[in-house]
């Protein structure tokens, strides 16, 4: 595969090459990634919110959108100059403060998670040792910037979304962790790029075959909680709430949340591509030495954007099928079956790892 | 009649009786409670169908229609009298004999302004709270100075009130509250996506728990009942298509049905088949848009474009024919305004062919869901004897195992021809209730399929005279509408437009046991319990 | 659909008309056209049906005329991030302030439809005691859609109109909400202030 830290390397070796200081490259050097991430982030999120209404569409027997621009593609951009400019309402009775402040911190928590994906062979810009965990770790920052939005708002639907959102999301962060320690386990670090090279002869949904395979499940299931997606979109209820716990934000606040909903979709299923379907990896058949060549000449970051494209249509897919759950029989899912499932099946993945069982 | 007659003499003596199309009692009013405890206890009259507040400028009253389900679907009617002056008009309260007549008592007080010694809470249901008059007294000022439009909120919605008589027989008024003073109450309406329009319920909630709900009924509150006092006959009948527009025909069905009545008129057995069949056709598309909003309720949105799809089909037929794809305005005095289209026939074969697979991919797309069962089973638990005190008629009566389908206890136009059955469930929950619907559909297409190829050469019409004018009297016609039992009642002194019309809706009745099916359950499940319950808000206020 | 296939447009050529004569800056006629376009093609309904014509609105989103095509789908049901109310149906007195609260709370650029008979003018209802004679007595109206009930077809001519009279108007400056609404309340004196 082509190792894009060439290039990375190459480019900053240029850079003190010209004569820059050591402190001068790391700046520009962030803020060019800074900038990239930004603007990856944009187009993720405007293709996501169409990827969705069209899938939407074609579950449903429609058409979806298809009059603004070419087969609809214009949409979005419409959406987000309307949006760029809609008044943001400041209201009475509410924490300022904190009210402006929770769109950014969920989409804070959403950019930092995004920047730590590996999105191709030497395309990755943090790496180290606990950088699984500093996922997780981020991605509880989130919920906090709902919880807020909820509290601040001084509206009864905003808090009762929130109050779900928290209980929903603290509950589901177990299950999505000891899903993730699960294939922590077998590949033995948490080291992102360890993981990824971990799965260069086979992918760990296949190597750790069925505690592997229930991980995956619990992962996708809990996935879908934490992101607030149907069935479990509980939070943001339309039916029960309104519009759950940003009911209350318009403009680009709204905007923020709305992008960060969809980017967070992208985000799991960057995860889970990652932890399970060997991230930027191509797909090997062990023997078929013609197909793994044609296979190795699709660059990694398709592979990677694709594989999770995937797991995203089958959590949309989720949400377009299923009835939304109410939340005790949310918690007791979680509580009753998932967790101690999780648990169990990592009990079964130490005994695996132990003797040897995987591939 | 004279069983009954001699019956009612047994319990009450001084017992004076009017004919009509059903008997009618009239009690005065220092009798009526205990009387109305012996018709019901003693002579078995356990629901009360219409509440009909009356305006007779020398005097108010009420007429109230018993329905007895243990003697044959008995009616009886009877007339009470309001003691006291104008005023202060009162008689007393039946809302603890027959639960539903809780909300209609206070919409008697609303719109007549009679006060209702001992019901518990006597505000305003319709009218704003400081709405001046009361609109169906003769003597109503409509000057538009009394109630302009008040664009502040209402205030004193806390505030309810029961009226008392003291000592000297005088009438008190007793303040009370609706919520206690720590309730933490949400406020779900009269914007919000799942009341099914603009209803409004006060709900106070313990963490998730709904502990009561005060439903807040008006806005929609048209004013049809009034409005038809000032129309000539043929005039009246299009308000009923846009009361609950998804029954259309059948409510045209039962106001026609009822002036036809009074007139004595003969309809041709062509047009009572049709009728038929665009009642059914009508029921269908109605249950499939219930069965989408229940699914969309529940987050299920796909499903609801499933049953848009089959309804569009539905909507064909009638396009085809009546011109429109709501609001028809297809049925008129003596019959229906025009013939069928040619290709009704095939369309309504080729609808019944379909329906069946149709209805096998909602219930594998929602129905078998088991979040779908685990969100509707054992939800919202409404006992038979509940829902005959509360007088919950159609699926949701049936889906409580109450067998109070009027197609079958008086059938009317064609439905003593086919052959078809009442749909009964005994789950008495939103499951329940919902299930009876889908399988109605599969009735409704059994009958549209026995009429299809049995539609009878006549005339569409019979001769109406130019100039309808009913004789004087009342009468009461009651169908079954998608949602329930609907009645028409209507009183003439012989002029060219009505003395009074009621509209019984059957939503009315619906909205009646919110309170008492959510308590204890969750918020989630007050949607779903209004779901399934599937009431339509402009047929409440009408 | 070609622009010459609308007819009764008067008032929008007119308003074209009004803009062209005044003139207009490039770079801010060409953000002007951009941000139109963008609120022309992302119009989100608030979901605000009182009676029947909320079914046809319905039967709009459904399959056979989908108006997600439009870009419309995304019924938000909090005013706070729709773009326009369409009043589906009839107002009576106890609704009209929480039309005109909802109005009120909905965030700028802000458009309302009167879809219906019963919107437009008070319909059959027009003569009863607590029936509003049309919306237009409490709230600014861009677009009438009468019938009873519209047709879908009917309900997508008025928004493809509303989104006619959005591509004219200007966003920096001329003709624009804010004064629009003050003519309303020029017209209207006895309501300025009444909801705060």
């Amino acid at each position: 595969m082509f190792d894009f830290g060439k290039w990375t390397s190459a480019f900053n070796d240029w850079l003190l090459g010209v004569g820059m200081s050591d402190w001068l490259a790391v700046i520009i050097e962030c803020v060019l990634i800074g900038v990239a991430v930004l603007g990856v982030y944009t187009v993720l999120a405007l293709f996501y919110i169409l990827y969705e209404r069209k899938l939407c569409a074609w579950f449903q027997c429609r058409l979806g959108p298809m009059r603004v621009g070419p087969w609809g593609l214009l949409q979005v951009f419409a959406d987000m100059f309307k949006i760029l400019i809609k008044e943001l309402i400041s209201l009475k009775g509410t924490d300022r403060f904190l009210f402006k402040l929770a769109p950014y911190i969920v989409i804070t928590s959403s950019v930092v998670m995004l920047a730590c994906l590996p999105w191709g062979n030497g395309l990755q810009i943090i790496d180290w040792n606990i950088g699984i965990f500093f996922v997780l770790a981020v991605s509880s920052v989130g919920v906090l910037g709902i919880l807020l939005a909820g509290w601040s708002s001084n509206n009864k639907y905003t808090l009762i979304g929130a109050m779900r959102s928290g209980a929903q999301m603290i509950s589901y962060e177990i299950s999505l962790g000891l899903a993730i320690m699960t294939i922590v386990l077998m590949c033995g670090s948490m080291n992102i790029s360890d993981i990824v090279n971990g799965q260069a002869d086979g992918w760990y949904i296949f190597k750790g075959h069925i505690p592997a395979f229930i991980a995956f499940l619990i992962y996708v299931i809990a996935a879908t909680a934490e992101t607030n997606r149907g069935p479990f979109d509980l939070p943001e209820a339309e039916h029960e709430l309104t519009a759950g716990y940003h009911t209350e934000y318009s403009g680009i606040h709204f905007g923020f949340f709305y992008l960060a909903e969809y980017l967070n979709l992208f985000i799991v299923s960057g995860i889970a591509t990652l932890m399970f379907l060997g991230g930027w990896m191509p797909l090997h058949v062990t023997g078929w030495d013609g197909f793994n060549n044609v296979m190795d000449l699709i660059p990694s970051p398709i592979w990677f954007v694709l594989k999770a494209f995937f797991i995203s249509f089958v959590i949309i897919w989720f949400k377009w099928t299923f009835p939304r759950v109410r939340i005790d029989q949310l918690l007791a899912f979680e509580w009753k079956y998932l967790m101690p499932f999780a648990l169990a099946n990592m009990l079964l993945m130490t005994l695996c790892v132990a003797f040897g069982w995987h591939f | 009649m004279s069983d009954l007659k001699n019956n009612i003499l047994k319990v009450y003596p001084d017992a004076t009786f009017e004919e009509g199309d059903n008997l009618l009692l009239v009690v005065a009013e220092d009798k009526w409670l205990s009387v109305a405890n012996d018709l019901k206890n003693k002579l078995g009259f356990d629901v009360l169908s219409a509440l009909v507040g009356m305006d007779w400028k020398d005097s108010l009253g009420v007429i109230y229609y018993l329905t007895s389900t243990s003697h044959d679907w008995q009616v009886l009617a009877v007339k009470v009298l309001a003691q006291g002056d104008r005023d202060n008009a009162f008689i007393h309260s039946v809302s603890s004999l027959w639960k539903v007549a809780n909300f209609q008592e206070r919409e008697a007080y609303d719109l007549v302004g009679i006060k209702f010694i001992g019901h518990p809470d006597m505000r305003r249901f319709f009218l704003r709270n400081d709405w001046v008059g009361h609109p169906l007294r003769k003597d109503y000022d409509a000057n538009p100075d009394l109630n302009p439009i008040r664009l502040t909120d209402e205030e004193h919605e806390d505030d309810t009130r029961s009226f008392q008589l003291d000592e000297n027989g005088k009438v008190v008024e007793v303040p009370g509250k609706v919520f206690e003073a720590d309730d933490y109450v949400v406020n779900i309406g009269p914007q919000h996506p799942s009341t099914h329009g603009v209803m409004r319920f006060r709900t106070a909630i313990d963490g998730e728990i709904v502990k009561k709900v005060d439903v807040v009924s008006g806005y929609i509150h048209r004013g049809i009942e009034k409005l038809c006092e000032g129309l000539t006959y043929p005039q009246t009948l299009h308000f009923t298509d846009r009361m609950d527009y998804m029954s259309a025909h059948q409510n045209r069905h039962c106001l026609c049905m009822c002036i036809e009545k009074a007139l004595g008129i003969e309809v041709p057995r062509r047009a009572q088949v049709i009728r038929t069949m665009m009642d059914e056709l009508m029921r269908i598309s109605s249950h499939l848009l219930s069965f989408g909003c229940t699914a969309m309720d529940l987050g299920a949105t796909t499903a609801f474009f499933y049953g848009f799809r089959e309804r569009e089909m539905v909507l064909d037929i009638f396009e085809k024919t009546c011109g429109a794809r709501m609001s028809m305005n297809y049925n008129v005095i003596g019959g229906v305004i025009a013939d069928i289209h040619p290709d009704f026939v095939k369309d309504v074969k080729e609808f019944v062919r379909i329906m069946p697979s149709r209805l096998k991919e909602y219930h594998t797309v929602f129905s078998g869901n088991i979040i779908a069962k685990n969100r509707l089973v054992g939800v919202g638990m409404l006992s038979k004897e509940d829902a005959i005190n509360y007088d919950i008629t159609g699926p949701s009566g049936r889906g409580s195992n109450w067998s109070c389908d009027c197609r079958k206890k008086h059938p009317y136009a064609a439905y003593d021809m086919v052959q078809f059955d009442e749909v009964l469930l005994d789950g008495c929950d939103s499951y329940s209730r919902y299930m009876v619907r889908m399988k109605e559909i599969e009735q409704s297409c059994r009958i549209l399929e026995q009429l299809v190829d049995q539609i009878p050469e006549g005339d569409i019409r019979a001769q109406v005279p130019k100039m309808i004018k009913l004789p004087a009297g009342r009468w009461y016609q009651q169908v079954e509408a998608s949602r329930g039992t609907f009645g028409v009642y209507i009183e003439s002194t012989g002029e060219k437009n009505p003395y009074r019309v009621h509209f019984q809706s059957p939503c009315f009745n619906l909205v009646g046991v919110m309170d008492l099916t959510c308590k204890g359950n969750m918020i989630a499940d007050l949607i779903t319990i209004g779901a399934a319950l599937d009431f339509v808000i402009p047929d409440i206020d009408r | 659909m070609p622009r010459e296939a609308f007819k009764n447009n008067e008032y929008i050529d007119q308003l074209v008309e009004e803009l062209n004569a005044t003139g207009a800056n490039v770079v801010v006629g060409k953000f002007d056209e951009l941000i139109n376009w963008g609120v022309a093609n992302s119009l989100w309904p608030l979901c605000f049906g009182t009676s029947c014509c909320a079914i046809e609105f319905m039967s709009l989103g459904a399959a056979r005329y989908d108006m997600a095509r439009f870009g419309f789908e995304v019924a938000r049901n909090s005013p706070r991030q729709a773009d326009y109310i369409m009043v589906q149906g009839t107002i009576v007195h106890r609704m009209a302030s929480v039309l005109r609260r909802l109005y009120e709370q909905l965030a700028e650029p802000k458009y309302v439809i009167a879809c219906g008979g019963c919107a437009v003018s008070g319909g059959p209802f027009k003569n009863s005691y607590c029936v509003l004679p049309g919306v237009d007595k409490i709230i600014p109206v861009d677009v009438y859609v009468p019938g009873c009930p519209p047709r879908p077809e009917a309900m997508f001519y008025g928004l493809m109109q509303l989104q006619r009279k959005i591509k004219v108007q200007k966003f920096f400056g001329g003709v624009n909400r804010k004064e629009k609404i003050d003519q309303f309340f020029a017209q209207h004196p006895e309501q300025e202030g009444q909801i705060g």
